[in-house]
Parts: structure tokens; C-alpha cells; sequence
């Protein structure tokens, strides 16, 4: 999870270059460029960790209100007027003012701390909400210089609160030179952070409260005005807001940094592709997404306990109630809906075919996209696919795979050229997406096939449990290249996939058996081989699959049959998971109660509603490295140890691409 | 969503004499007091389709409803009103507005559909499939009025109930079969080819095609063109469809294949054909493509297309205004079971009395009732289960029963009205009793005449 955080900040340090150029002052950038866009927020994080456990003092934070109260209405004028000159531009004149203030850091931080901000618009935050925090009476202040801000705040970038907080930032150093001023730019800086998200400004209540309290303790604080009383001040209020920004503003750089450490994960968490798993058993949560939803998601009653976390719905009145809806998602291009309404019937599934759908969509989207005036095509488009995207998933969730690919196409969008115009743009998004599919699926297979079928031999007996695209290849390639070899598919209820695998394979004229799941032990002892596919593998070997793969592979495992599972490096994932309960996706739990075609054992027809009746009918599990010889991808066939190694790899190559 | 409505409003039909006039187009008749094509156009907007075209037939029937909607919607829905010839059907009215239409896909409608369907539902089960058409098909309504003595069983009236013969697969998703109108009396032949490849068909009866398509646009213009002699969309071109959607000759596979490929068009054809092998293998596949890949030693692939039916659930109101049976009944019913469609709120009596309406002494309004804006009624008279029209004058003793009274009526005392369609403008005069009679606009029933199961109109000058 770390190492997937940290590397998801790199990205978007990235993008936040894009904006920008709104900016003024070029030498900010400069310097805040090693740290931010590199990001190595991980190098720098250590720094910011110490700091972070900031529990230095909240008294402090008592005296800076206090400090600010009282002074307050003195400040205002003043305060707006430092701000105005900066967001002209002017920026050597902020800088001395802020100097002074900080000169125990020296001159190089605040420098340094501003630009930051201005690079990272996460870092700029959690300086900011620590500032805010300290006053309330901020408020009328703000009305000044928040107009102006604003303005350049919006241009620059409407889904990015942090931009907003940029500028505030920037008064406040100017009015750093007295601490009055300071704790009043902070004030007047904390409305104009008013428009933060939500969580922030939860977390910003919250310090505030804190920093009351505290200051009720310590009312002895005086206004320190010192400029080492105001850099002190800072990291003091920025404790208490600690959980959401932890910024020390001592150090600037350090605690900038650090602050793009901590605030990334949270940042990140919102747009991560296939973000994190909800938890379903926590209500309040659920209630709020259901009220975004777009899909009728009615919560199953009776749930397993192990599982209460995943998403679990009564089935059966949603896809009536999205088809209902049809004309109403306007924002919903056609393609995507129709594929979001594939996911939900079932028309559509397996890794591949859902990535495939998934993408061409995007690619209709893409095609028919035009930027809206006063948007850029970078930005809109991506809060436009995010937006697509959660739609998907309320349809079904993501696979990783598919989370993957998401990534890899936002990733293309954040770095387009600015300089490409709009139709060129687009072209290169398609010919990306193209690329992607052909590359990354159709071509690793290809791969694939050749690597795996060079494991195939005559009189071999293989065996393949329900229905993957790539054992489905391999299995023909083999065939054509003449080998003799005799194919086991294990099957299991309810989805039965593979008959379908069946039904094409012996239309090709394989010679095949086919069994069920419970008597993969008494078939076992004649196979040769195992493949396997997979929804995908994660970096610490483990596979995640089918349900009934892992019991497969552990039976092989007994008999010492070699289990290969084929899988493209697409699919491979930095996540680590143990079991498969924590990640899981829940199908229907009719699906396994009924026995279709077969009114006869409809036993438990009557009991869906039953208080001790739950039904559970899991989707996927994970089948642990030891149980798996072999992993053949489109780098080649690697132990699943080298999972990481591949997930490295194919990362970098994702940024070139 | 890339969809265009066309409203099939119709324009005066035979089978609605002598209810529509050239005052009156079928579109315009009032169900609960609303033009009946109001039920349409509200459902549609509720659904965000806000560009229409609205088709009826007749240049004055036009004229009518072009002015009610322009009135009525002038700033809620952008309708395009088009006049076409009368008695061109409405396969020839789609013919006649062809080249206006440009969308992937077109929904059509018919104007005299009184439904809380949504239309959305149609139109995505239309997309879901990427089918050809897609039909809204609800249980055909049961018999004639359970009560009330109006069975309206003159033949001259009512004609006999046509039934559907519809064939559907076991999932319920395509149709297979269908046979209307005059096919019903005759044998039904049904394709084994179809049979076949579904290998099982569920043929029903109790289900009404309730004239809510979804067509594919290039498909329906092509229809259009190449058969003229096609008149109905039920009785000619869905059949069509039907019977020929496993040897499609509408090129749909080839078309949309090759738009697809145009599409994709990047890298060698081979992967175009690996990654919709691999989409194939992955979607559930019906019995079409079954089919279709299923001879796979034949080189061509087969043609075929699909035919999907969205089948509204129990719990929806659906009924077509068709006949005469039809308008009573659907009046009825909006302002009883279905009255959620209406859009009144109704009074604790589960009545609607507009509040200018006048009552005499000792008179009552039973439930399921409307009366309509300014009307009068004179002491001791009874209502029940009937709608009354604005600016009509009952006078005393009068007994209303399971009766439609359009606006501007006058009705003597003493008179007795039982499942019965009185037009606009029609004076009753005292003690007339009318039982299952229509009376068209403007007659006059002169005082003590009895009428059962007639249907009154004025001569045509």
C-alpha cells in the first residue's frame, strides 16, 4: 500500500505543473522543482515524519489566536494589501517581508516554501490549513484578498482546491513581517481554504477545535511576535491539525515535502483509479455514496458476517432501474452506458473483454469529446472519464486490471502537450488506448501463447479450470502446432464458463474431459499440468482469480502437478493481499441458491429472506505463491517471486510509454 | 444518448368514430380532461427527451395539434409537428419524415399511449443488445370491464379483441414471433430455422404490443426505402424483422463491423480480430451469434440481426386509446387505479372537483370522479366513476355512471347516462336515457329518448 502511494504522488506532482503557469514567480519553481517534481515525496518524508509527531505544543497555538484576535481587525487593511502586490507578481517584495520573519530558517526556505506550494498544490494545502486553522476571525479579511485569489485560483484550476490555497499562502508569508499581520493573513487565508473538500474541511474544524481548547489551557500565550515566535506558532497549530496536514513551517522545505508525503495518500485516494474499497459496513460512508450513486443500490439484508464490508446488493432491481434511467444520465456518454449496463446484466466478463469494453468506450468518449469553453481538455476530460468510471463501478466493480488501464489513460491525458490542439489531442489519446489494447493485450498474449505452449508436450495432459481467454489460446496454438496432448476443464457451478471454453475447444476438435470442481482430486492424479488464468497478480505472488482457482492449484500442488498461471503483466498489481476476504467481490447470492432449469432442488427458493439464511456467493479468491510453479507472462515465464520485479518494470515503462 | 422521438399521433381515425371529428384528432381527445396525447409527451419529458416530432396525419389535424402544443409546452419540450397525407399508416408516416431523421437510433411512440413506462427502459434494453428493434410489449388488458353493465357489446362498436401472437426466447429478451392482426385467425407458422437455433420458444398471447419501438435508424430508412409496400410498422415491418433476423439482408453485420473496424482502425486487422474474438468469447452470446458462429466451416459469416422485446413489468400501466372500449376504460382508469398518470392530486374522497364547479344540494360525487373547471350540477344528482368536462350544465336528477362527458355539454334533468362518451358540445335534453351509447359532438338528443349500445352523431354535411 506505501509503495503504491508514494508512487501514485509522482503523477500527480506532475500534473500539478500543468497548472501552474498561473504563477508568478518562475524561481519559486525552480526550486521546488527537484523536490516536487521528482516527488520523491518518500525522500523527503522522512524529514517531514519527525516532524510530523508534532505534538509539540498547543499552547502556542493558544497564544497565536489569542495574538490574532486582538489584532485582528487592526491587520485586514493591511494584510490585503501585502496580498495584492503577490499575486502580481511582485514577488521580491513578499519575500523580504517574509524573510525577516523567518530568518532562523534562513532566506532559501521561505523561498522555497511558497514555491512549493505553487508547484504542489498539495503541499500548498496543508501549509495553508495549518494557518487557517489558527484564526477564525479570519474571515472578513478574507473578503479582500479572497476575491482576488479566487479569480487566479479558478483559472488556474477548478478541481484542484489546493490552487486556491496557493495564493492565500503567499499573503501570509508577506504578513509574516509582523506576527500580527502573520496570524492575520492566516485568518484571512483559512476562508479562502473554505473551499476545500469536504474531509479537509472536517479536519480543519477539528483543529480549530483543538487549537481552542488549547487555548483555553494556555490562555497565557502571548502574541508572539518574534519572527521565531511565528515560525514556531506554525508547526504548533499545524499539530493539532496534524492528521490532515502536518506542516512544520520551520523547516519549509522539509515540512512542505512532507506535507506532499502525507497529503498524497489522502489526495490520491480520491482519484486513485479503482479506488480503494469502500467499506460497506461502515453506514455513514455507504449512505453518502448511495445518495451519489446513479445505480439503485439496494443493500442485501442478509450478509455474510466475514464479508459485511463488501458491496452486496439486492440484485434484480438494478438493472431495471438503470435502464429506466437511461435518458436521464445526460452527462453519460452512450457508449459508456452501454457498457456499464453490460457489466451489470452480466453481458460482458473476464478481465480482458471488460478492459477491451472499457477502453473502446473511453475511446468513444474521447472521440466525441470537445472541451467545454474556459476548460482545458486536460482537465476536464479527466474529472469527465473519473466521472465514467465511477459509474462503472457502481455496475460492477473494478478488476485491477481494468484499474490499470484507467491509470495508464489518465496518465496519457495529464501529460498530453499543451501545445497539441484539440483534434490532436484526441487522436493521440485513440492511438494510445489502441496501443494499450493491442500491446498490453493482444500482443502479451501472443506472447504468452508462445511461452506457454513451448511448455506443452506430447502426451501431456492439461488442465485449465473455468474459462480464460489466454489458456483458451494456448490450448488451440498447441493444437495447431500438432501436439498431442488432452485437456481437463474443470468447471464450477454457477457461472459455468466452461462450457463455453468446452464447446470451442472441441468445435476445434481437442480432445477434451470435463468435470466439476469436486472431483478435481480424482482427475488430478493423470494431469501433467495446470494453467491457470488470472484476474491478476499481486506483488507479493499472490494470484487473484476465479473462485475455485486456489483450491485447484493447492490440489495440483498435493499431487505435485506444475501450476502455470498465465497472465498478462497488464494485470500484475503492487497491491499485497493475504486472503481474499479483505478484497473480494460479491456475485449474486440467488445465483447459487437456484439451481437453474432444475424446479426440482429449488430447495431454498422461499428462504432468500430468511433471518439465518445468509448466501454467499464469492467472486474471486487468492491462491498463495507457494502453490504456483510458474507465472507466464508477456516478459516471460517468471517465478511468482518476481512478481515485484515485473510490477517495477512494467511501471517505468507505463511513464515512458 | 443519440436517440430522436417520433410521436405517431395519428390523425381521425374510423375505428374512433364519432368520438374524433375534424375538431377533435384522435391526439386531441380528453382523458381525464388532458388531450391524450399529453400522457405521451409528459412521460417523454420526464425522460429528458425534449426534441420531438410529433407526426399526425391530415394537414387540419395538424394545424389542431400543432396549435395545443405550442400552447401547452411552449417552453418545455421543442416539438416539430409534420402533417402527413391520411391513410399512409404508420410505416408511410415514418417514410414521409425519413430524411429528417439523423440519430443513431429512433424511438417511436404512438400518440395514443397512456403509460408510466419509462421510455428509457426501451431504449436501453435496445442498446444493451445492439439490436435492430426493440419492441415495449405489456399485458394485453383483461376482458372488458369487469362491473358496470358497459360490456359495449355491440359489434358495431367493439370489434373483436385483437390479440398478439408473440414468440419469445426462454430469457424473455427477443421475440421470435410475432403474428397480429389478421394473422391471428390463421395458423401460425413459425420458422424452423429460428426454432432451431433457439431450440426453445415461449409463445404468449397475454401480451400487447403497446407501439413503443426502438429502431435503428439505418436499418428503419432502409426498410422504408426498399419496401413500399409496407404500410404498418406492426403488421409489415416488425413481422419483418422478425422473420428475417437470422438471414438478416439488411447488412447490419457487414455495416457495423466495418464502422467498428473504422473505428479501431490501428495495427493489422489480425488484432482487430483477436480482440473481438476475445470480446466474443467473453459476452454472453445469443442464440443469434451461436448461430451465426455456428456453422463456422461456411466462410461467410451468417447475417443476422436482432430483435429485442422489453416486456414492462405487471405494476406499470400501459393501455393504448384504439377504440372506443379503450377510451372508457383508460378514463376510468386514470382517474381510478392509474391516477398517479393524471397528474391531479386527488381530495380525500379520492375525487377530483375543480373548485369554480357547482353543486346543488343533495348531489354526490362518488370516487374515481373528475369534474372538470366551471361546471354546474343541479340538486340531487349522482356521479359515479366518471369523468365530467369543463363548463358543462347537468341539471337535477341526472345519474352519471361510468361515463366520459367531454366540455361544454348541457344535460337536462331527469336524464340517465350510464357507460356512455358524450362529446363536446351535445345537448341532452330532459329525460334522455342513454346506456353504452356514443354521442358525437354537437347532437342533440331531444328529451325522453332511450338509446342502448347506438352511437350517436351528427349527420356529416
Amino acid at each position: 500500500m506505501e509503495a503504491r502511494r508514494g508512487w501514485r504522488a509522482v503523477p500527480k506532482v506532475r500534473q500539478v505543473g500543468f497548472f501552474t503557469p498561473n504563477e508568478p514567480p518562475p524561481p519559486a519553481r525552480t526550486q521546488s522543482g527537484p523536490p516536487d517534481s521528482n516527488s520523491p515525496p518518500l525522500s523527503n518524508s522522512p524529514a517531514g515524519n519527525s516532524l510530523s509527531p508534532v505534538m509539540i505544543p498547543p499552547p502556542r497555538h493558544l497564544s497565536d489566536n489569542l495574538a490574532h484576535r486582538a489584532t485582528s481587525p487592526l491587520p485586514v487593511p493591511e494584510t490585503s494589501a501585502f496580498r495584492r502586490p503577490i499575486p502580481g507578481g511582485d514577488r521580491v517584495a513578499v519575500v523580504g517581508s517574509y524573510n525577516p520573519t523567518d530568518s532562523m530558517l534562513g532566506a532559501s526556505p521561505p523561498l522555497t516554501s511558497p514555491s512549493s506550494r505553487i508547484g504542489d498544490g498539495e503541499f500548498s494545502e496543508e501549509s495553508s490549513p495549518g494557518w487557517f486553522r489558527r484564526s477564525n476571525s479570519a474571515k472578513f479579511a478574507s473578503s479582500f484578498p479572497g476575491g482576488g485569489f479566487d479569480l487566479t485560483s479558478i483559472k488556474s484550476s477548478e478541481t484542484l482546491e489546493v490552487e486556491v490555497k496557493k495564493p492565500v499562502e503567499v499573503p501570509e508569508k508577506s504578513g509574516v513581517a509582523g506576527a500580527e499581520l502573520q496570524t492575520e493573513s492566516q485568518s484571512s487565508s483559512k476562508p479562502l481554504k473554505a473551499k476545500t473538500t469536504k474531509a479537509e474541511r472536517r479536519a480543519l474544524q477539528e483543529s480549530q477545535r483543538a487549537a481552542k481548547a488549547a487555548a483555553k489551557g494556555e490562555a497565557t500565550g502571548k502574541p508572539a511576535i518574534s519572527s521565531e515566535g511565528a515560525a514556531t506558532s506554525k508547526p504548533v497549530k499545524q499539530q493539532p491539525s496534524r492528521k490532515k496536514d502536518a506542516l512544520p513551517a520551520a523547516t519549509s522545505v522539509a515540512a512542505s515535502d512532507r506535507k506532499g508525503v502525507d497529503r498524497p495518500p489522502e489526495k490520491e485516494r480520491k482519484k486513485e483509479v479503482p479506488p480503494p474499497r469502500m467499506q460497506f459496513d461502515d453506514k455513514n460512508r455507504v449512505e453518502k455514496a448511495k445518495k451519489r450513486a446513479v445505480v439503485n443500490q439496494t443493500e442485501a439484508r442478509n450478509r455474510v458476517e466475514l464479508f459485511r464490508h463488501l458491496p452486496q446488493y439486492e440484485r434484480g432491481s438494478q438493472l431495471p432501474d438503470l435502464e429506466s434511467k437511461f435518458f436521464l444520465l445526460d452527462p453519460m456518454h452512450p457508449a459508456v452506458y452501454k457498457v456499464g449496463l453490460q457489466y451489470l446484466a452480466g453481458d460482458i466478463s473476464g478481465g480482458n473483454a471488460r478492459c477491451i469494453a472499457m477502453l473502446q468506450a473511453f475511446q468513444e468518449v474521447i472521440k466525441d469529446y470537445s472541451t467545454p469553453p474556459e476548460k482545458s481538455l486536460t482537465r476536464d476530460l479527466t474529472a469527465k472519464v473519473g466521472s465514467y468510471v465511477s459509474f462503472l463501478i457502481e455496475c460492477r466493480p473494478l478488476s485491477m486490471s481494468m484499474g490499470n488501464a484507467i491509470r495508464f489513460l489518465k496518465n496519457r491525458i495529464a501529460k498530453l502537450p499543451l501545445s497539441l490542439s484539440e483534434s490532436e489531442a484526441k487522436e493521440s489519446l485513440c492511438s494510445d488506448i489502441n496501443r494499450f489494447i493491442n500491446e498490453k493485450i493482444v500482443l502479451a498474449d501472443k506472447v504468452i501463447v508462445r511461452h506457454a505452449a513451448s511448455k506443452v508436450r506430447d502426451g501431456d495432459v492439461l488442465l485449465t479450470y473455468g474459462s480464460s481467454c489466454v489458456v483458451e489460446m494456448i490450448l488451440l496454438y498447441a493444437h495447431e502446432l500438432g501436439k498431442q496432448f488432452r485437456v481437463v476443464i474443470v468447471d464450477s457451478r454457477p457461472k459455468l464458463e466452461g462450457q463455453a471454453l468446452l464447446r470451442r475447444l472441441v468445435a476445434k476438435g481437442l480432445n477434451c474431459t470435463y468435470t466439476h470442481i469436486n472431483a478435481v482430486s480424482y482427475i488430478m492424479h493423470e494431469v501433467t499440468r495446470v494453467f491457470l488464468g488470472a484476474s491478476s497478480v499481486l506483488s507479493n505472488g499472490t494470484v487473484y482469480s476465479r473462485v475455485g482457482t486456489a483450491c485447484v492449484a493447492m490440489v495440483a500442488h498435493a499431487f505435485r502437478v506444475p501450476v502455470l498461471i498465465c497472465c498478462e503483466a497488464y494485470k500484475f498489481h503492487e497491491r499485497v493481499q493475504l486472503d481474499s476476504i479483505c478484497s473480494n467481490e460479491l456475485g449474486d447470492p440467488d445465483a447459487i441458491a437456484k439451481a437453474s432449469g432444475r424446479m426440482d432442488v429449488n430447495y431454498v427458493d422461499n428462504l432468500a429472506n430468511k433471518e439465518n439464511l445468509q448466501l454467499l456467493n464469492l467472486m474471486y479468491d487468492a491462491t498463495p505463491l507457494e502453490y504456483i510453479s510458474m507465472i507466464v507472462t508477456d516478459y516471460g515465464m517468471i517465478p511468482p517471486t518476481s512478481v515485484p520485479v515485473i510490477v517495477r518494470e512494467y511501471r517505468r515503462e507505463h511513464l515512458w510509454i | 444518448m443519440d436517440f430522436q422521438v417520433v410521436v405517431l399521433a395519428g390523425g381521425t381515425t374510423k375505428k374512433l368514430v364519432p368520438l374524433v371529428s375534424k375538431e377533435v384528432p384522435k391526439a386531441l381527445l380528453p382523458v381525464a380532461n388532458r388531450p391524450v396525447l399529453s400522457y405521451v409527451l409528459e412521460q417523454l419529458e420526464l425522460s429528458n427527451l425534449k426534441d420531438l416530432i410529433v407526426v399526425v396525419e391530415g394537414q387540419d389535424a395538424a394545424l389542431l395539434v400543432g396549435a395545443w402544443i405550442s400552447g401547452a409546452y411552449v417552453d418545455r419540450l421543442h416539438v416539430e409537428v409534420a402533417a402527413v397525407p391520411e391513410d399512409v399508416g404508420t410505416a408511410g408516416a415514418l417514410r414521409a419524415i425519413a430524411h429528417h431523421l439523423t440519430a443513431k437510433d429512433i424511438l417511436v411512440v404512438t400518440g395514443d399511449l397512456v403509460s408510466d413506462v419509462p421510455p428509457g427502459a426501451v431504449a436501453a434494453a435496445h442498446r444493451r443488445h445492439d439490436a435492430v428493434v426493440t419492441t415495449m410489449l405489456c399485458s394485453a388488458p383483461v376482458g372488458g370491464p369487469a362491473e358496470s353493465g358497459s360490456s359495449a357489446g355491440k359489434d358495431k362498436i367493439k370489434k373483436p379483441r385483437r390479440y398478439n401472437i408473440i414468440g419469445l426466447d426462454p430469457a424473455k429478451q427477443f421475440l421470435l414471433h410475432i403474428a397480429t392482426g389478421a394473422e391471428v385467425e390463421k395458423d401460425i407458422r413459425i420458422q424452423k430455422s429460428i426454432l432451431r437455433a433457439v431450440g426453445q420458444m415461449e409463445i404468449r398471447t397475454d401480451l400487447m404490443d403497446a407501439h413503443m419501438y426502438a429502431f435503428k435508424r439505418s436499418v428503419l430508412q432502409k426498410i422504408l426505402e426498399e419496401k413500399d409496400n409496407f404500410q404498418s410498422l406492426k403488421q409489415d415491418v416488425l413481422p419483418y424483422l422478425v422473420r428475417s433476423q437470422l438471414r438478416s439482408e439488411m447488412l447490419l453485420n457487414g455495416v457495423s463491423q466495418a464502422e467498428e473496424k473504422g473505428n479501431v482502425k490501428v495495427g493489422s486487422q489480425d488484432n482487430h480480430v483477436v480482440v473481438s474474438q476475445i470480446l466474443a468469447n467473453a459476452s454472453t452470446q445469443s442464440f443469434h451469434e451461436l448461430y451465426a458462429s455456428g456453422h463456422n466451416g461456411s466462410a461467410s459469416v451468417r447475417r443476422i440481426h436482432k430483435c429485442c422485446a422489453y416486456i414492462a413489468s405487471n405494476n406499470k400501466y400501459c393501455a393504448r386509446l384504439n377504440s372506443i372500449q379503450a377510451f372508457s376504460d383508460i378514463n376510468r382508469d386514470v382517474i381510478g387505479e392509474a391516477n398517479h398518470l393524471s397528474g391531479y392530486s386527488f381530495s380525500t374522497c379520492n375525487n377530483i372537483i375543480h373548485p369554480s364547479a357547482q353543486l346543488g344540494s343533495k348531489t354526490t360525487v362518488g370516487p374515481h370522479c373528475m369534474l372538470g373547471e366551471g361546471s354546474q350540477m343541479g340538486d340531487k344528482c349522482s356521479v359515479k366513476r366518471s369523468v365530467i368536462g369543463r363548463h358543462c350544465r347537468i341539471g337535477s336528477n341526472v345519474k352519471v355512471v361510468n361515463s366520459v362527458i367531454m366540455n361544454h355539454v348541457t344535460i337536462g334533468d331527469g336524464c340517465s347516462i350510464q357507460g356512455s362518451v358524450i362529446c363536446s358540445n351535445v345537448h341532452l335534453q330532459e329525460r334522455v336515457g342513454l346506456k353504452d351509447c356514443q354521442v358525437g359532438a354537437g347532437f342533440v338528443v331531444t328529451a325522453g329518448c332511450e338509446y342502448k349500445g347506438e352511437s350517436l352523431a351528427r349527420k356529416e354535411k
